[in-house]
């Protein structure tokens, strides 16, 4: 399988600030790459290295076969970027926007409709409304409709469902998933640990540097431990209790509940008798599957460790 | 080519679309020309006289009449010596006390010289000499009467007052030039300035830069549509002044409009160049007016004479364009001349151009900071 991105060792530095650290990692020509992360990793400014828009201080990176520093004028023509805020003109109506970049890339709206139907075809109701009077999930859809209006090879969208409601997500993610049938490699970014599982394979990025390149499942099958899922009523006076149990590995708030790990293989009775000196009664435990996110602690905390 | 008229009607629709981008275009200019030329105004109307006749006979109290008649002045008092002038200078009801001698008809009658003094309040210097210009005009006017009438045959006063080009000394003959200086370069840098910076700022940039166009495509297409509605413009400046004051082309029309095309230009590449040094519009809009209207307003020869600079402030003050437009802009309008007389200035504006979209080309980023 040929690749799309190949990077070797990147290093970017903004005055003191390392933004990243030795990035290497190979994208699969046609695949739906993520890079999750929190906020700060260095997910912008990677992907603006991927979009010449940025220099590396060290490392290469060969994007559909160019140097991404010396091909950027060949290579500027094949990707359709969709930054972080969405670059929508907002004093331009839908229908305006979607054919100013299609004319900036030289091409016409209707060369490459059959593209962009899927999409569009959710705003086109709207198209003579103006782009600063969509809601979020519209936005979205136009900004990725204009990001692939010229019908580029590699599609990077930075966040693209950042700040976009639950439901619209869903949809984009799904409309990604068309996409490859077009032969059109996408690198997404996303601080949602939910929308790995979405990824044909995933980079877990933090503080700069890959922790991790692989598929969602097997990132959470890498889970070393078992994993219980506890609750109780006073689940603020659990999560003080379990942190302070000295045979706890690692504990940390999931939604309505609470992610543990043990040094031991299953927690006995000693457990249930310090939970009760500290005043819960009604703790229930359960073993559970992994997820990305807990992967992700994982890892992290590990990376802390060995700075230490 | 199309990727560059797609981008030209993209900048069109902006500014059609943006209520406070219009209105900076088209009110800002007509306001600032009625603004300069009716309260900057330096013309005399109704100005505060005392009058101290020591002589209160037919030809004083003519010339009294004639006076305030004019509508230039008007008389708040009436003297009864010397001693009143000092008070009511200082309580600042008349800005000039205006004396007839003893025997002032008499002496005109006889002959011999008849004695008028204006006595000016000198703490408002402008005023000060237009009062007693405008009064010693009128003076001499009625005196040119009395002398055609056959009443006298000797000039009393013979105030050799002559105006070369603005007779009337209508002020707005000086503030027209000097507003179309200072609009075109406000609305050229710092629109063009704001409009770049905007993109940046509303992150457009980045797409725009990842997509193949040119940053020559780029900046072109963000100056032709400024240079069109500047030019624009220009034109209804000149046909405003035209009716609202009188203000004359006494040389080429067309040759004027070159010039003022080159000078926009010239203001055009400036915002350009403010755009590619500053990251935000907050920025650009802080270097244009800091950096572009005050040295424009105050080193430019449009309200200070250069020659009353000090050296520093003058040689600051050749290295601006406006400088040099003025000078060519007050010769066609006012002077009537033509490019024999401007071609200095003007080829200063051509070169200054030519460097100024040389070094925008240049600063402007393919890439993110």
């Amino acid at each position: 399988m040929s690749k799309s991105i190949e990077s070797t060792g990147i290093w970017k530095n903004f005055g003191d600030t390392q933004a990243l650290k030795d990035i290497s990692f190979d994208v699969n020509e046609g695949e739906i790459f993520g890079f999750i992360g929190p906020d700060g990793a260095g997910k912008t400014t990677l992907f603006r290295i991927i979009t010449t828009l940025l220099l590396p201080d060290r490392g290469s990176m060969t994007i559909l076969g160019l140097d991404s520093t010396k091909g950027f004028k060949k290579l500027r023509e094949n990707i359709g970027y969709m930054p972080g805020r969405f670059s929508l003109y907002l004093d331009l109506t839908v229908e305006e926007n979607l054919n100013f970049y299609a004319s900036v890339f030289g091409t016409r709206v209707e060369d490459n409709y059959e593209l962009i139907s899927d999409i569009y075809s959710h705003i086109e109701p709207f198209k003579k409304r103006l782009a600063g009077k969509l809601s979020g999930g519209m936005k979205q859809k136009l900004a990725l409709s204009c990001a692939l209006i010229h019908r580029p090879r590699l599609l990077v969208l930075d966040e693209p469902t950042t700040g976009v409601d639950a439901v619209s997500r869903t949809e984009f993610w799904e409309m990604l998933r068309k996409l490859r049938q077009h032969d059109i490699t996408i690198v997404v970014s996303t601080p949602y640990m939910d929308e790995a599982i979405r990824c044909d394979r995933v980079a877990l990025i933090q503080s700069g540097q890959i922790m991790t390149i692989d598929k969602p499942q097997n990132i959470r099958d890498g889970f070393s431990r078992k994993l219980f899922s506890a609750k109780a009523a006073d689940k603020y006076g659990l999560l003080i209790a379990l942190r302070e149990y000295p045979g706890t590995l690692s504990v940390y708030p999931f939604g309505d509940s609470i992610h543990v790990t043990f040094s031991e293989e299953k927690p006995d009775k000693a457990l249930t008798e310090f939970l009760l000196k500290n005043g819960i009664t009604d703790a229930v435990l359960n073993e559970t599957e992994a997820g990305i996110e807990d992967r992700f602690l994982e890892l992290m905390g590990k990376d802390e460790t060995r700075k230490l | 080519m199309k990727r560059f008229l797609g981008f030209v009607r993209k900048e069109f629709i902006h500014i059609f679309r943006d209520v406070r981008t219009l209105t900076i275009l088209f009110g800002l200019p007509a306001v600032m020309i009625i603004l300069f030329g009716y309260v900057v105004s330096t013309d005399l109307k109704n100005a505060s006289l005392a009058f101290l006749d020591l002589s209160k006979d037919d030809v004083s109290i003519e010339l009294t009449d004639k006076i305030c008649s004019s509508g230039f002045f008007e008389k708040t008092a009436d003297l009864s010596g010397y001693q009143d002038i000092d008070r009511i200078l200082r309580s600042g009801k008349a800005k000039a006390v205006i004396i007839f001698g003893e025997d002032f008809g008499r002496d005109l009658e006889a002959g011999k010289n008849a004695r008028v003094s204006i006595i000016a309040d000198g703490s408002e210097p402008n005023i000060a000499t237009l009062v007693t210009n405008y009064a010693t005009a009128i003076i001499s006017g009625f005196n040119q009467q009395l002398l055609l009438a056959g009443q006298v045959s000797v000039p009393v006063i013979v105030p050799e007052v002559s105006m070369f080009y603005n007779p009337s000394l209508k002020s707005q003959f000086m503030f027209v030039p000097g507003v179309i200086t200072m609009i075109m370069i406000l609305i050229c840098a710092l629109m063009t300035s704001i409009t770049l910076t905007r993109e940046k700022e509303f992150g457009t940039m980045e797409v725009l830069l990842v997509s193949p166009l040119k940053p020559v495509h780029i900046i072109l297409g963000k100056v032709i549509p400024y240079f069109f509605l500047s030019f624009v413009n220009v034109v209804t400046i000149l046909v405003l002044s035209r009716l609202v004051f009188g203000m004359p082309v006494n040389g080429s029309p067309i040759l004027l409009l070159a010039e003022c095309m080159l000078y926009i230009l010239l203001s055009l590449s400036i915002g350009i160049l403010i755009s590619a040094l500053a990251k935000t519009m907050q920025q650009a809009i802080f270097i244009s007016l800091v950096g572009m209207m005050l040295p424009t307003v105050l080193l430019s020869g449009f309200i200070f004479p250069i020659e009353n600079m000090p050296k520093v402030y003058n040689w600051l003050s050749a290295i601006l364009p406006p400088r040099y437009f003025i000078v060519i802009i007050k010769n066609i309008m006012i002077k009537g001349t033509g490019f024999a007389h401007v071609w200095k200035e003007t080829l200063i504006l051509a070169f200054m151009t030519v460097i100024l979209i040389g070094l925008a080309i240049k600063k402007f980023r393919i890439r993110l900071q």
